[in-house]
């Protein structure tokens, strides 16, 4: 301690009366040195390669790349349904090694429980932990009133449109409170107005229970619109290309010269690694 | 609406309207020896007597009910029924376990698939001989046969069902905190449903199939055991009458069973109509 320079005091001091007080930035998420490798029929594919990344807690993160930039598979790796080959994935300072109801999942195709009403599929995640039956409907009551759920609460999944779907597979992942939100695609199978409003909500969702979220998107619009931060892939091997703060103020408008400016950098950035994601696919050396 | 139901009811008729009426033709202008081909009117005849009970009501031999149901169809198709039904809950009762283990375990799979499929292709009426010489007369060799009709067909499909489950769901539930119990209990056998009451489906269609062939050699009543003892009297109308019932009963336990798997499948894609 006694080799601490004067200075630094002094420089902290400063700083604390420039900066306005908020929490420290605490890491949520940190992934180091992460590879992945697949095994394929006559090679092998490297969708990741040496992954760094700190997501911190509260943070709004979207994985922005063309398709088989490994931004998908960066996300399973998070949730713990495929490990790295190398490197390693901590959560709240815990190596993930396998799912877990700490980092809830909500996947492009829903992944409803068709078989189980509204209701139930919200209320599922509860009766796993255990929760006692008032509790768990006084939550799920309180869910579907969230996500304007109620009148459906009853119907099975195949009774509601793509938006509804996706709403309820929202809430069941809210259910569990967990403070992490990893979405995979969640909005890309959803007509233009229904993804907006569902940005819009989600945006909401997040600024009330201040969870952090990794969203993984191949849409430049989308991840501008949402994230507070856009980490840019490139295509095989799936390397970090660029890491963007957005510092536009929500409610973000999407024809603002800000947003646009971003749109048109972002533009380059990905359009550079989707063709080279066509020129692979064209000459046919990929096999998924 | 009603019109075009209407419609469509007459459609059905039409051609079953129109053989019987040749049917009936024939038999009346004597084209065909009414031995070998009775005409239809005189197997419904028969079939109402077959039907209704034997003697006429007498209150002191018991309910009006049991009176009602003392005719000899209605036994022999209870009696059938029985059979049916014991042999199904033996076979698929079997067959649902071992189907579930064979479909979550390759290694059980592994071990016992191959002997599965050496068994499959049996017809469960090769059986007849070994079944009278295990189980000698009576219901019990019935129900045997019928056990392994009803077997194999829930037995392949629920391995199927277990097999085809979509691992999108298998994720969810493991994200939502689910143990491996968990996911067998409330993910896997659910989602395996549909497969598995098809299976029962084929499975009660084949025992149905079953029953007549085993009561023509193992027992003494039954709607199999009454057609071929009315061949032995020549009663060839009573033989058709007999037919005629398996075929309704057949047809109704297939819409019974349908009707319960659009009621379990309610949730499923594809069932609303």
């Amino acid at each position: 301690m006694s080799l601490q320079p004067a200075s630094v005091e002094a420089i902290s001091d400063h700083a604390m009366l420039i900066e306005p007080i908020v929490a420290p930035a605490s890491p949520h998420i940190v992934i180091e040195g992460v590879d992945k490798r697949f095994v394929v029929p006559g090679g092998e594919i490297v969708a990741l390669k040496d992954i760094d990344l700190t997501i911190n807690r509260g943070e709004f993160v979207c994985l922005l790349g063309p398709s088989g930039c490994g931004k998908s598979t960066l996300l399973n790796a998070i949730a713990g349904f495929s490990a790295p080959t190398k490197g390693t994935i901590a959560v709240e300072k815990r190596k993930v090694s396998a799912p877990g109801p700490d980092r809830g999942m909500v996947f492009q195709e829903y992944a409803l429980f068709p078989w189980m009403s509204v209701a139930a599929n919200i209320a599922f995640g509860l009766e796993i932990k255990g929760m006692k039956r008032a509790d768990i409907d006084a939550r799920v009551a309180e869910l579907l009133a969230m996500l304007k759920l109620t009148e459906f609460r009853d119907r099975f999944p195949k009774d509601l449109s793509g938006g509804m779907r996706q709403r309820v597979a929202i809430a069941r992942v809210l259910a569990l409170d967990s403070p992490v939100m990893l979405m995979d695609e969640p909005f890309g199978a959803l007509d233009a107005l229904t993804r907006r409003s569902l940005q819009d909500e989600l945006i909401r969702i997040w600024s009330a229970t201040g969870k952090t979220i990794v969203f993984v998107t191949h849409s430049i619009e989308e991840s501008i619109y949402l994230a507070d931060r856009i980490v840019v892939l490139t295509y095989r091997p799936g390397t970090i290309k660029r890491d963007i703060k957005v510092e536009l103020p929500r409610p973000r408008d999407s024809a603002s010269p800000a947003f646009n400016e971003l749109k048109r950098e972002l533009g380059a950035l990905v359009t550079a690694e989707q063709h080279r994601f066509e020129e692979v696919e064209l000459k046919g050396l990929t096999t998924d | 609406m009603h019109t075009s139901r209407l419609k469509s009811v007459a459609e059905g008729l039409a051609v079953p309207v129109v053989a019987l009426l040749l049917w009936q033709l024939a038999c009346t202008l004597g084209l065909v020896n009414p031995m070998v081909l009775p005409s239809p009117a005189a197997v419904a005849v028969r079939w109402w007597a077959y039907l209704a009970p034997m003697e006429a009501y007498d209150p002191a031999a018991g309910s009006y009910l049991a009176w009602l149901f003392s005719g000899e169809m209605i036994q022999d198709s209870i009696g059938s029924l029985t059979r049916v039904a014991l042999g199904f809950f033996v076979g698929a009762g079997l067959a649902l376990p071992l189907g579930l283990f064979m479909g979550s375990s390759d290694a059980i799979y592994r071990h016992i698939n191959p002997l599965m499929q050496v068994l499959r292709p049996i017809p469960p009426i090769a059986y007849i001989p070994l079944s009278i010489l295990w189980f000698g007369l009576g219901n019990a060799p019935a129900v045997f046969l019928i056990a392994i009709g009803a077997f194999f067909p829930v037995l392949m499909n629920t391995i199927a069902g277990v097999r085809h489950v979509d691992g999108i769901y298998i994720r969810a539930a493991r994200s939502l905190g689910a143990s491996r119990l968990t996911i067998f209990r409330r993910v896997i056998l659910p989602a395996a449903t549909p497969y598995i009451l098809s299976g029962a489906r084929i499975g009660i269609g084949t025992a149905f199939i079953v029953v007549i062939v085993a009561e023509m050699i193992a027992v003494n009543n039954g709607l199999g055991f009454r057609i071929l003892e009315a061949r032995e009297y020549f009663w060839s109308d009573k033989i058709i009458a007999g037919m005629f019932t398996i075929g309704i009963l057949g047809l109704g336990i297939d819409m019974a069973v349908s009707r319960l798997n659009n009621h379990l499948l309610r949730w499923h894609r594809g069932l609303e109509s």
